[in-house]
């Protein structure tokens, strides 16, 4: 009986110690060093919105007609938009959805996927079977047409649109963990427990789920930068936050109409995306490498 | 006979998906809204006409009656009438298909033309500076908003350099000039056909930038996906063999690994398809290109919600039917697809 406990403890050290790596492999490459950097910037930024932020009330939305379409300057680095509103302002205002509604979508695509994932994989038959294929449905629509049509017929909205972005972005987490759980399921602490009459349930919550947590981050890392340029470009469809709240995406379309000449009020909340999306798949990517969750598949 | 057997199973999974797809666009269209008869016919609705197409849509029904009446009108190529524009849907998305097609076979093509060389060239260069520049281009080109994009391609090519034009399929003189014979509606090939030169020249000009800002993306997700797979061929004892008996590098590069990364970089290209797809939505917009794009965004403005629904049901009836085509086109390819 005594190996019991080493068992069950196996899984945690084992994510210590890449947790270890995953660090001293991030501050080696500059890239995802810089990565890293932006990326705590970004949230930081996000929760501090109002602190940072020159001109916090214009960065909500209040307007201020007779500073409208002024070009950056030292008291408005990136200029002013249409409404005379500080678009520093609104970038940095709109970066709390930016943060808080990528990571509320992928928190529940996870909280919906993986455990579908880790019980399809590991009882396997007919519910595998019907789960195998409503994840195919799902991932048979491209996933943007899906999500602009049920925040359509929900109607316009941020959490609409994030409910969208949820609806289509959960079958990959179940597909991600069903696959890693068959490979799991034949390790041997798997079979041990199975063997001492330990319950499913207690097998696939405290043995199975725990070991799939490096290829969920590894996905939900890049996932986050996609979701974020989704909901930019729902946003910028006129389906995700409504005006006069920040959002980069809805800024970029406001601004479209004065690219030519007021270049200002497009370019720095693109920017903004671009940035940190760009981000977001680099510190992906140097986690793909280290975990290289391609082996479960 | 394998084969066979392959493309006809191939094809009734394709069935069991399209009609799976048309029970999840049932549900959105006319389950999800809290009054679907009155989202069909938008914010001037009559109490009389609510009950009409309640009548039409079969909502006083239960739901799998109302499911068949969706079914038989959808077969029947009857995806209701636009709000905005009182036309069928069906004749609004034919009517503009082709423009979209040739904007997302342009890009497309583009994205493989550059997406897979870049690959190929990454894996052998390995580490040395053109490595870093395909990796760091292609990771730009998947981080890149394609409205962003567009936004900064406008800025740079018609206003500072003023090299390309602005927006639109064709330049609005071109109407009185030299008009194009409406044969295809691919502006490109039927300008070619009709031999109109001058037309040609314009159409190309302002296709390039919208195919650019289209392929961006694409491009990058292949590039990285061949570089994956090739790095994982590269490594296959038969390419150590023929190193070893002395074949020249770009021989063993382009003729016996790239054959088989072909294979799974072929449904990366199926899957950026459809990215690509509903990248044109925002490229269209960008560029005023008179496209399915562009009236879904309208549609989208004007709460048109039989013109939504029915872009959903299109726009996933053409995504499951590419990825078709791309697992056929795999099969073909590889032969060992058919044996699984």
């Amino acid at each position: 009986m005594t190996t019991i406990p080493t068992i069950a403890i196996e899984p945690e050290i084992q994510t210590r110690r890449t947790a270890r790596h995953v660090f001293s492999v991030i501050l080696r490459d500059p890239l995802s060093l810089i990565s890293t950097i932006v990326i705590i910037l970004f949230i930081l930024v996000g929760i501090f919105a109002y602190q940072v932020a020159p001109y916090p009330l214009e960065g909500a939305g209040k307007t201020n007609v007779h500073n409208s379409l002024l070009p950056p300057s030292l008291a408005h680095p990136f200029g002013t938009d249409k409404l005379g509103r500080d678009v520093l302002s609104r970038v940095i205002v709109g970066a709390r959805p930016a943060l808080i509604v990528p990571i509320g979508v992928v928190l529940f695509a996870v909280l919906i996927g993986a455990p579908l994932g880790a019980i399809a994989g590991y009882k396997g038959g007919w519910f595998d079977e019907v789960i195998m294929r409503i994840t195919d449905l799902f991932l048979a629509f491209p996933s943007l047409l899906l999500a602009m049509a049920i925040a359509s017929a929900l109607g316009r909205g941020i959490q609409n649109a994030a409910i969208a972005l949820i609806v289509s972005f959960w079958p990959w987490y179940t597909r991600l963990v069903r696959g890693v759980t068959i490979s799991l399921k034949e390790r041997y602490f798997v079979e041990a427990a199975q063997a001492i009459g330990v319950r499913d349930s207690t097998i696939i919550l405290r043995h199975i789920l725990p070991n799939t947590i490096s290829a969920i981050l590894v996905q939900a890392t890049v996932d986050l930068g996609t979701v974020i340029l989704a909901m930019g470009g729902l946003a910028f469809l006129g389906l995700g936050t409504q005006p006069p709240s920040p959002d980069w995406g809805l800024m970029v379309s406001e601004g479209r109409t004065y690219i030519l000449e007021q270049w200002w009020i497009s370019t720095f909340p693109g920017l903004a995306i671009f940035v940190v999306v760009l981000a977001f798949n680099l510190i992906g990517d140097t986690m793909r490498d280290i975990f290289d969750p391609r082996q479960y598949r | 006979m394998r084969r066979l057997e392959f493309i006809l199973r191939r094809l009734l999974t394709s069935i069991f998906v399209l009609i799976g797809v048309s029970i999840i666009t049932f549900t959105v269209a006319r389950i999800i809204p809290s009054n679907a008869a009155a989202m069909y016919i938008g914010p001037k609705a009559r109490p009389e006409d609510i009950a009409r197409v309640t009548i039409k849509l079969g909502l006083d029904k239960p739901l799998p009656v109302q499911y068949l009446i969706y079914m038989r009108d959808l077969l029947h190529g009857d995806l209701g009438t636009s709000i905005s524009t009182k036309r069928p849907v069906l004749q609004e998305l034919t009517g503009r298909l082709p423009a979209t097609l040739e904007l997302l076979f342009t890009g497309m093509f583009l994205a493989v033309l550059f997406g897979v060389p870049m690959g190929v060239l990454s894996v052998r260069s390995q580490g040395k500076p053109m490595d870093v520049l395909v990796r760091t281009v292609s990771i730009i080109g998947v981080s890149l908003p394609a409205f962003y994009l567009g936004l900064l391609l406008q800025i740079l090519f018609f206003r500072r350099l003023d090299l390309l034009p602005l927006a639109g399929r064709f330049s609005n003189e071109l109407r009185f000039t030299n008009p194009i014979t409406a044969v295809t509606n691919f502006l490109l090939i039927d300008a070619l056909i009709g031999r109109n030169w001058i037309a040609f020249k314009d159409v190309t000009y302002h296709l390039i930038l919208p195919a650019i800002t289209l392929a961006l993306y694409p491009m990058g997700l292949i590039a990285r996906m061949t570089r994956a797979t090739m790095l994982e061929v590269m490594e296959q004892d038969y390419i150590r063999t023929a190193r070893a008996y002395g074949i020249r590098e770009a021989v063993v590069v382009y003729l016996y690994a790239l054959k088989n990364a072909l294979s799974p970089t072929l449904t990366v290209i199926g899957l950026t398809f459809a990215f690509a797809l509903t990248g044109t939505f925002f490229v269209e917009i960008i560029y005023n290109w008179p496209g399915l794009g562009l009236f879904t965004v309208h549609s989208l403005l004007n709460i048109d919600y039989p013109a939504i629904m029915g872009i959903t049901l299109f726009g996933s009836v053409m995504y499951v039917l590419i990825n078709l085509a791309v697992d056929l086109l795999q099969a073909w390819i590889d032969p060992r697809i058919s044996l699984k």
